[in-house]
């Protein structure tokens, strides 16, 4: 089984990358764009084939390591 | 004074954190991150600056998961004082030990300057040989040094006496350099016996380089 869990900067938590990214946009003419969250990828694969085994260990992961929940939320993927 | 001064992969600062405390008349002792326990009858654990693990994922995160974290933790929690500095900020922040956490600076770019921060807390025993109110100068040099506490947290902090250096100008009024909530660049834990900062005051003791203000602030820890 595949996991991706998505890993990004709270709601309220200024994400200076973002708003580069959001600023260059601005400036390349690319209208109508309300705003530019960027955040993180990570693809790992699993041995179970347990969805909900799955679901439970990649959230353990997250809480211990992949986020940091002070300032980050995640989501989490899996097929 | 006996100190113990950690090294992970990466770390870079911790023979001018040895310098500094050895040139205090302290004697000091190197510590691999794979140990499972601490010197005994040290007074103080130091974690260095430096790019622990190459910085990945999270600048600290990996490194707290070391195996002298967890002696560092025990350490701490029976009341044992612990230092960060600047990467040593960021991996107590990711242990828990300190609250809050370190964000990317808010213009992306990695700083490196002298730079005056304004003392708000002495009463501690980091910070006691300096006055309220004190500018003090001190060489700055990070990437993700930008302090984030949610609301709840930061008035904690205030109630508590926890909110050690602010940036500041030469006056001692605070000023943005890397977005810190309230332009924050150290604190303490509630009992006050875990200190982070992001500044270097091993870096700042001898003249010819700039500052010798980062003497008076180690010197605390011996008072």
């Amino acid at each position: 089984m595949q996991a991706v869990v998505n890993v990004f900067l709270k709601e309220g938590v200024l994400d200076p990358q973002g708003k580069a990214a959001h600023h260059a946009l601005d400036s390349l003419g690319f209208a109508g764009v309300s705003d530019v969250r960027i955040g993180k990828q990570i693809i790992i694969q699993l041995d179970t084939e347990d969805k909900t085994k799955a679901e439970a260990e990649v959230k353990e992961m997250c809480e211990t390591l992949l986020a940091n929940t002070v300032i980050e939320d995640y989501i989490i993927e899996i097929d | 004074m006996k100190v113990a001064v950690l090294r992970f992969p990466g770390t870079n600062c911790e023979f001018d954190t040895q310098y500094a405390f050895e040139k205090l008349g302290h004697t000091t002792q190197l510590v691999w991150h794979e140990k499972e326990t601490l010197p005994s009858d040290i007074d103080l654990v130091v974690v260095p600056g430096g790019f622990s693990y190459g910085d990945y994922l999270r600048s600290g995160s990996i490194a707290r998961f070391s195996p002298v974290m967890k002696a560092v933790t025990s350490y701490a929690n029976d009341g044992g004082k612990v230092l960060g500095i600047c990467n040593g900020f960021q991996i107590l922040t990711e242990a828990g030990l300190l609250p809050g956490a370190l964000k990317r600076n808010n213009d992306l770019h990695f700083i490196s300057k002298h730079q005056n921060l304004c003392v708000i807390n002495n009463d501690n025993a980091f910070l006691n040989q300096c006055q309220k109110g004190e500018v003090l100068n001190i060489p700055i040099a990070h990437a993700d040094g930008n302090y984030y506490i949610d609301d709840a947290g930061f008035k904690k902090l205030e109630e508590n006496n926890q909110v050690l250096l602010r940036y500041s100008d030469s006056k001692g009024k605070p000023v943005v350099v890397n977005g810190s909530v309230t332009s924050i660049a150290g604190v303490c834990n509630e009992n006050k016996n875990v200190f982070g900062l992001m500044p270097h005051p091993e870096r700042a003791l001898e003249a010819i380089l700039g500052s010798v203000d980062g003497i008076r602030m180690l010197k605390g820890f011996d008072a």
